[in-house]
């Protein structure tokens, strides 16, 4: 009887109760947990609208869209000061460069790109996509309100179209096309509202000159586009619109882009809405400590039309036996050459780069010189080590543009014009005279003597979030495999990815050496015990 | 023949737990390491998380039950019959030489076992624990404290994962070195050895 009860009590404390004790670890241990469900509900659908039809004052002739201007502001007034000292109006802001490079005024205006090199001097091709209207030359007048364009960003009729080289002015009566016509002000003005994606994509969407160059994440599929594409603005899914995240008071408009932008402020953020638990998983929540939300959730982009990966100025100019223009095509039916602008490659469900970023971007500026090759034109800033710091998928834009041989300096190069003979590069193709005149408009001086460098911009990517079945999976960084999607990010110990080579080999080798003690033991106690 | 009492039900039941949340964290920690594919990483993950709180709790419970039972007194090294039980293993065995050392529930464990075990609990399991909750909560290397990207957390955790796999394979092994085969193995299950009668104790053990 004793030795029953002893046999039980063995069973019990060293099969059943072990076993439970792993059992319960394995079934607490491995359990994802359910994220929330988040429930949203549009701007666009709890804001009353004012019926504008109503107003006398919008019912009158405008001759000028700048009286259409005045008779907003009459109701609207003070709004203009918001404005006016807003980012989209001055396209350039006081800020401060990281590095300890200073303060300095800089913006879409004075920056350098490595798309079309610069907006100065180009101005009606530009322009077009300021808030105002006919801002072609210096001499606009940035205090004057009434040359603010209230339409471009108001209009709920997807009429208001401003023309191509107008510098911001829509087409007048003599300018007029069947593409571009005279904007009917009456209507548009009684049906103005919160912007619509629409609006903002007007400009945002076609940056670089053509849908999706410049972003590549943000281009016209998403107007009407599935939840694949964008969960967020997926017109079958949430169907949002841009101010549902880019939150706007007094027309401060939230979110940065780093082209042109380098604080840590203002910005637009996933965790706003969605917390920064979202996943109800500690495992995975950590990661956000230092893995941006963009990049397990965007893991591809571009996913409705190419954008622009490469753009080589140097190869520009080409002409055909005639001396007319050309254009190729690659296989996407995308333009892969074209005399005005050199030689472009696309590319569509692009896998980003990553890189560590903490908010803030340094800028190529007028009179930087070229210390290293590739010219990196904005830095995003960041570092492992760095607290504020996080994992970052980015498009990188790499090109080759004209700089200045003796002063080292990327030099501004006019390429727009509205005739030929004025020296623009798009009209004239030489580079003399586009880059003098370029240079001129900005006040900066020029050798005359140019060649291409490679650039490198770099485009943190935050719009086309995938549904969660598409997001990136655990082994798609944490592996030893070449094509990890972090494997060239160093400087920290990934699990699954790195390792110690002398501590593995020391350790196998531990292990082999064990195994071969216990053997070779083993093997002499047979044959003693034999003899 | 006669049987002794060595392990209390709490020691087998340790003893086994543990083994068994080892072999968990062992076959989970080296799929993380990228050595191979078999739960699928995130599983490994989160069975390693999980064992780990185990093999914590475990360990809490243990160091008191060691405590207040006085049963620690048996990992405290001693240099007495250290050398003849490192030639019993090394010549004795071989020439069918008896044990040096004579277990008894005050005295479980031989001078090398001693040695080996105490190493385990004070050197390998404490640096596996700090190492592993520096790199499941110390997510700021650099602040207050910096751990230069915990490199040296992680590269000390792994090279205790393969010390500890190599203690399995000799332990496991060592096991066989009893008075028979299976002698230590069945001590540890039923919590009774089976001595040669001639060296017969009357001590009588608690149970």
């Amino acid at each position: 009887m004793n030795n029953i009860l002893q046999k039980i009590t063995s069973f019990l404390v060293v099969l059943v109760l072990p076993a439970l004790v792993i059992f319960a670890t394995v079934h607490f241990g491995n359990k994802r947990g359910i994220p929330e469900k988040f429930e949203y509900q549009n701007r666009a659908d709890i804001e009353k609208k004012v019926d504008h039809a109503e107003f006398e004052i919008l019912q009158q002739e405008f001759k000028r869209p700048q009286d259409l201007t005045a008779a907003c502001l009459s109701c609207h007034n003070k709004r203009d000061d918001e404005l006016m000292a807003s980012a989209h109006w001055r396209w350039e802001r006081e800020t401060t460069l990281p590095n300890g490079r200073g303060t300095v005024t800089i913006g879409k205006k004075n920056l350098i790109n490595n798309f079309c090199a610069s907006a100065e001097s180009n101005n009606g091709s530009c322009m077009r996509c300021h808030i105002g209207y006919d801002w072609k030359d210096k001499t606009f007048d940035f205090e004057d309100p009434t040359n603010l364009d209230c339409l471009v960003c108001h209009d709920n009729t997807d009429t208001y179209k401003k023309r191509k080289g107008g510098a911001g002015m829509p087409a007048t009566a003599e300018n007029a096309t069947a593409e571009f016509p005279v904007p009917d002000y009456n209507y548009v003005a009684q049906n103005v509202g919160k912007p619509l994606k629409e609006n903002c994509g007007f400009c945002h969407f076609h940056g670089g000159g053509g849908n999706n160059v410049k972003h590549g994440d943000l281009e016209e599929a998403m107007l009407n586009c599935s939840r694949y594409v964008d969960v967020h603005m997926a017109k079958a899914g949430q169907d949002m619109s841009c101010n549902d995240c880019h939150l706007t008071e007094r027309h401060n408009i939230t979110g940065r882009a780093y082209s042109v932008s380098s604080e840590n402020n203002n910005r637009a953020y996933c965790e706003s809405c969605h917390t920064n638990t979202p996943h109800n998983d500690k495992v995975i929540d950590m990661h956000n400590h230092k893995v941006a939300c963009q990049t397990c959730h965007i893991p591809i982009y571009a996913k409705a039309n190419p954008t622009v990966m490469y753009w080589d100025w140097s190869v520009a100019g080409r002409t055909d036996e005639n001396g007319n223009k050309i254009t190729e095509y690659d296989v996407n039916h995308k333009y892969s050459y074209l005399s005005i602008k050199g030689k472009f490659v696309w590319d569509d469900n692009v896998k980003p780069d990553y890189m560590w970023f903490n908010g803030t971007a340094d800028h190529f500026l007028y009179g930087d010189t070229i210390s290293e090759i590739p010219v990196k034109i904005n830095t995003l800033m960041g570092s492992y080590e760095d607290r504020d710091s996080k994992i970052w998928p980015v498009k990188i834009h790499r090109g080759k543009q004209p700089y200045d041989v003796e002063t080292k300096e990327i030099v501004n190069v006019n390429v727009f014009a509205e005739k030929p003979g004025q020296g623009a590069f798009w009209e004239d193709l030489r580079w003399d005279t586009a880059i003098q005149i370029g240079m001129e408009y900005v006040g900066r001086y020029y050798s005359g003597q140019h060649d291409f460098v490679s650039t490198e911009m770099f485009w943190p990517l935050n719009h086309q979030v995938s549904p969660k079945e598409h997001t990136l999976k655990c082994t798609d960084c944490h592996t030893r495999s070449e094509d990890g999607r972090l494997a060239n990010l160093a400087g920290f110990y990934l699990p699954g990815r790195d390792y110690a080579k002398g501590v593995d080999y020391t350790g196998f080798a531990i292990i082999i050496i064990s195994l071969l003690g216990v053997v070779l033991h083993s093997v002499m106690r047979i044959v003693a015990r034999k003899n | 023949m006669e049987k002794i009492k060595i392990f209390s039900r709490f020691e087998r039941f340790w003893h086994w737990t543990q083994m068994a949340t080892v072999i968990l964290l062992t076959i989970t920690g080296f799929e993380i390491h990228g050595n191979y594919t078999l739960f699928g990483f995130e599983a490994s993950v989160r069975l390693h998380n999980a064992a780990a709180i185990t093999f914590i709790i475990l360990g809490i419970i243990t160091i008191f039950w060691l405590i207040v039972t006085g049963q620690y007194k048996n990992f405290i090294p001693t240099t007495e019959k250290f050398k003849e039980q490192i030639q019993y293993y090394t010549s004795g065995i071989f020439k069918g030489a008896s044990h040096p050392t004579k277990k008894s529930f005050g005295n479980k464990l031989n001078p090398l076992q001693r040695v080996i075990y105490l190493g385990l609990l004070i050197l390998i399991f404490p640096v596996q624990t700090i190492t592993g909750l520096l790199y499941m909560y110390y997510h700021y290397p650099q602040n207050p404290i910096d751990a230069n990207g915990l490199w040296f957390a992680v590269v000390a955790h792994t090279f205790g994962a393969f010390l500890m796999v190599a203690f399995v394979i000799v332990h496991v092994y060592m096991t066989t070195t009893g008075h028979r085969l299976s002698t230590n193995i069945k001590a540890m299950i039923s919590g009774y050895e089976e001595e040669p009668a001639e060296e017969h104790k009357t001590d009588n053990q608690p149970a």
